[in-house]
């Protein structure tokens, strides 16, 4: 019984693992849409951020400048 | 020669291979816009050549293509061929694009992204400066407006070494 679950645990993984690919820079176009930002709304994402950055009493060092083009 | 010292031999050859940068540019066929004449990347041979692989949906080709005009208006008369390849999947959010920045350059259109593997670009924008005899000069991934001087300077000694400067 142990083999069998080892055995569907791997084909898990390995089917899972098939998934995942590497986005070439040329194929961004779908990634650099507004929807697919994880910030959601930018009023929002700016309350966050405030709210954060007020907690740290430090602000900056977010993230990096660019729009999931590769070019920064 | 010690293991150490072979090496470093080693390590600095595999830099310089990467320093070495002319090599040619591959070719490729495309209806010439201006002309609507089928033609070629190799029948542009004496011609240098800024090969511009851009998308509607990045940031720093709203910059570059008003520089891209400043550039075809100064040498597009002088030797110097501007081809901005659109890698859109939808040529109209090409359209779009191009409405909000018209462009008086060369642009083609490679909806199935057959071109950007074999130049292997790797960054929206990425520009190509190919010389008079096909070979690419230098590689720019990117484009920052700090450049400009820069990538016009280089273009400029490219022309005046094909003689139409």
């Amino acid at each position: 019984m142990k083999t069998v679950i080892r055995c569907l645990a791997l084909i898990l993984i390995s089917l899972a693992l098939a998934g995942c690919t590497t986005v070439q820079p040329w194929e961004r176009g779908t990634l650099a849409e507004p929807g697919m930002d994880v910030d959601g709304h930018p009023i929002d994402a700016y309350v966050d951020s405030h709210v954060y950055f007020s907690r740290e009493a430090a602000t900056g060092g977010s993230g990096v400048g660019g729009g999931g083009c590769g070019c920064n | 020669m010690s293991l150490s010292s072979r090496l470093s031999v080693l390590l600095l050859s595999f830099f310089l291979m990467g320093s070495v940068q002319a090599e040619p540019a591959p070719d490729f066929s495309f209806i010439d816009p201006f002309t609507d004449e089928s033609t070629s990347l190799g029948g542009l041979q004496g011609q240098v050549v800024y090969l511009d692989f851009w998308a509607s949906w990045c940031i720093p080709c709203r910059q570059s293509f008003p520089f891209m005009n400043e550039l075809h208006e100064r040498y597009g008369d002088r030797g110097l061929t501007i081809l901005a390849v659109n890698v859109d999947e939808q040529e109209a959010d090409a359209e779009r694009f191009l409405q909000q920045f018209p462009a008086s350059f060369r642009i083609l259109y490679d909806h199935d992204a057959t071109l950007p593997p074999i130049y292997n670009v790797m960054g929206m924008p990425t520009a190509y400066l190919i010389d008079h005899n096909g070979q690419i000069e230098e590689t720019k991934i990117g484009f920052r407006i700090d450049q400009r001087g820069e990538i016009e300077q280089r273009l400029r000694e490219m022309l005046r070494s094909a003689g139409h400067l």
